[in-house]
């Protein structure tokens, strides 16, 4: 029977399947992080189990580090008991640990795939929902919560429905300025916050097959934000020359077998999709959200739509724009940015600090924007220096922080003040996202660098030389 | 199918007839049911005080007055949300806060996938009904908040015992048969464990 890349690894990965319930889903790779584990650990200890398979799980310390000054300790006691619980747990269980100042230490979907723990058809957990961003090589990755987590450390599997499947084809040439934020943001704004729930998708066309890993990982990333448990792209040789030769990717026999298993991932010619959905290239302009969740998101050049234009019901649609004080038919152009976010594991790579930077060379940090740059990972801040990136960052008025999740969450000190007006590159713009009454726009790297540059909402294409094409 | 040595996960849940507390609001996601800031703790003690926070004080900790859970005209096991109760993020703490509060079960038109199996995982029961029998009990709650849900969770029915309208709701035969006796996974998975270990030893990763 024909089968879709999903059903090819799903299947590969079934222990079990139990009548009238979910599979038993083995898998391969676990990872974990200080605030959804410590109660697992404490469920283990209560029952007298061990982890059955140590060498499986790593773990990474990132929602609630510091991004200066991580060599001293870490001031908040809740934040460091966390910090500690993670490390005494990952030690004496017997599973990897990259705490604060370790060098593989950062955003757990960023340090994943830069050590080849990710692998193409493999099966990827985390207790964290952006766990989807693995699936850019061809892996069925996706957030769990913690009782599985307990369940991932005491078995090395999970129980779970066989979700549905969607295709999302986007073919075609993107315009200027576009890039794969814009991509994912545009393709939420279609489906909505909820319009992917109960399935898992895989993208297709030639945009995908174009993109780099790094752009992969942002568009896989962001699947949960349409409601996906997690979406995936079948491998090329762009995700095989990414894995080979890392760290923890197979090597010699084993990685001849591995390359063999790769080549088989991708979908039948006749296979089919509970739903598939086609968008044109084209028809993607730089993305801005101007609401409370990710689907509320526009082209930077249009207006913000009337409720009766929105799915959903009015009073919620009201509720989301006077939390962030817009008002139906307003334009984001020329709208106030107190703050800039750049990082976190939707666009704290390499690739997403070299557009901020080819955008703000030659300029200035505007004077009423607060910045915060911060790298996924400590490859990605090294590479930042090494490519000369950090001389013109510095040169534009900008400094770099430490590695970790940061104002994505605002687990730690990287906290937008209540009303203020945050330009962003992460993930979800919810009410109180980024701090206590924080306001939250979704954008790319460069939408951020624009706004960093020029203090309010300003379409970074009339700022792109034609001839520096991101 | 489970195994003998069986401690309760969790309270086991068959009928539950209670008052329902209505938050007719879309997209609550799991940032407002415990926002990021109160995720620190290493045990899973005392979440409930923080349920909806950013909703239910002010900056300064004192109540706000217009939100329903500091209404005392409203109060009951059941939280009734609007549709696609729970997107975002993973955080079983979400679950926690809602069985720390005292709520047993969440009726939504719609949930988010992991949000509901995290529900599920830990003994609060996710009760799916259409868009027109959320609006019902919506209107029934609010014209008269004494009103009790009834549900039942073996003949898988709710009820809205004022006017004696039923809605059937899905649930896995496997769920179903945890939540009745108080099981969870781990007692499932841990009983096959050595099917589990002979079948890693064939894969191709």
């Amino acid at each position: 029977m024909s089968k879709t890349l999903f059903d090819k690894v799903w299947d590969t990965h079934v222990v079990r399947k139990i009548e009238g319930g979910p599979d038993v889903l083995f898998i391969d790779r676990h990872l974990i992080h200080e605030v959804t584990s410590p109660v697992a650990f404490l469920g283990l200890k209560s029952r007298g189990i061990k982890v059955l398979y140590p060498e499986r799980t790593f773990a990474t310390a990132d929602h609630n580090t510091p991004t200066i000054n991580q060599h001293l300790p870490v001031a908040d006691p809740l934040s460091a008991n966390q910090l500690q619980a993670l490390e005494t747990n990952s030690n004496e269980y017997g599973i990897s640990y990259w705490g604060l100042g370790h060098q593989k230490n950062g955003i757990v979907h960023v340090v994943g795939p830069e050590y080849g723990i990710t692998q193409p058809g493999a099966t990827i957990v985390c207790g964290d929902s952006h766990t989807s961003t693995h699936g850019a090589f061809g892996a069925i990755a996706f957030g769990i919560g913690t009782s599985e987590v307990e369940m991932v450390l005491a078995t090395q599997c999970i129980m779970q429905p066989k979700p549905k499947k969607m295709r999302i084809n986007v073919n075609g040439k993107l315009g200027l300025g576009v890039t794969p934020k814009d991509v994912a943001l545009y393709i939420i704004s279609k489906l909505t916050t909820s319009g992917a729930t109960g399935y898992f998708v895989e993208y297709a066309g030639d945009v995908f097959e174009n993109m780099s890993m790094e752009g992969r990982m942002t568009v896989c990333n962001l699947s949960i934000e349409m409601g996906a448990r997690g979406g995936m792209i079948a491998p090329d040789e762009t995700t095989i020359n990414y894995v080979k030769g890392r760290e923890f990717s197979p090597k010699g026999e084993a990685w001849d077998k591995a390359l063999a298993y790769y080549k088989t991932l991708k979908t039948d010619a006749d296979a089919v999709f509970d739903k598939e959905l086609t968008f044109k290239a084209a028809d993607i302009e730089p993305m801005i959200t101007y609401g409370t969740n990710p689907g509320m998101g526009m082209g930077i050049s249009q207006d913000i739509p009337d409720a009766a234009h929105v799915e959903g019901g009015a009073a919620t649609y009201e509720k989301s724009l006077g939390y962030m004080g817009f008002h139906e038919g307003d334009s984001m152009i020329g709208k106030q940015v107190d703050f800039v976010f750049v990082g976190s594991c939707t666009n704290g790579r390499i690739e997403d600090f070299r557009a901020f930077t080819s955008l703000v060379k030659g300029k200035h940090k505007a004077d009423n924007v607060t910045a915060w740059l911060v790298p996924g990972s400590h490859i990605v801040e090294a590479q930042i220096k090494e490519e000369g990136l950090l001389d013109i960052l510095t040169e534009a008025g900008f400094t770099l922080r430490q590695p970790g999740c940061s104002a994505c969450l605002a687990m730690n000190d990287d906290k937008v003040p209540a009303g203020k007006y945050a330009v962003s590159t992460s993930n979800r713009n919810f009410e109180g996202r980024q701090g206590p009454g924080a306001r939250t726009m979704l954008a790319s790297p460069l939408v951020a660098a624009a706004a960093a540059v020029t203090g309010v909402v300003t379409d970074p294409r009339t700022l792109i030389e034609v001839e520096e094409l991101v | 199918m489970q195994s003998k040595n069986n401690k309760m996960a969790y309270d086991k849940f068959t009928v539950l007839r209670s008052t329902g507390v209505p938050l007719p609001i879309e997209n609550i996601d799991t940032d407002q049911i415990i926002p990021a800031r109160f995720l620190k703790a290493t045990e899973r003690v005392g979440f409930g005080d923080s349920l909806f926070r950013d909703w239910r004080y002010n900056a300064d900790n004192t109540p706000k007055k217009d939100f329903v859970l500091n209404n005392p005209t409203y109060s009951g096991k059941i939280l009734v949300g609007g549709k696609n109760f729970g997107s975002g993020s993973s955080r079983e703490h979400a679950a926690w806060a809602v069985y720390d509060y005292g709520f047993r079960c969440v009726v939504s038109s719609f949930f988010a996938d992991i949000f509901k199996n995290n529900c599920l995982n830990i003994g609060v029961l996710p009760v799916q009904v259409s868009a027109e029998f959320a609006d019902k009990i919506f209107a029934a709650i609010i014209a008269d908040p004494k009103t009790e849900l009834e549900i039942n969770l073996p003949a898988q029915t709710i009820t809205i015992i004022s006017t004696g309208e039923k809605e059937t709701f899905d649930i896995s035969h496997y769920k179903k048969d945890n939540m009745i006796n108080g099981f969870d996974d781990i007692d499932y998975l841990q009983s096959i464990k050595t099917e589990i270990q002979e079948f890693a030893e064939n894969l191709p990763l």
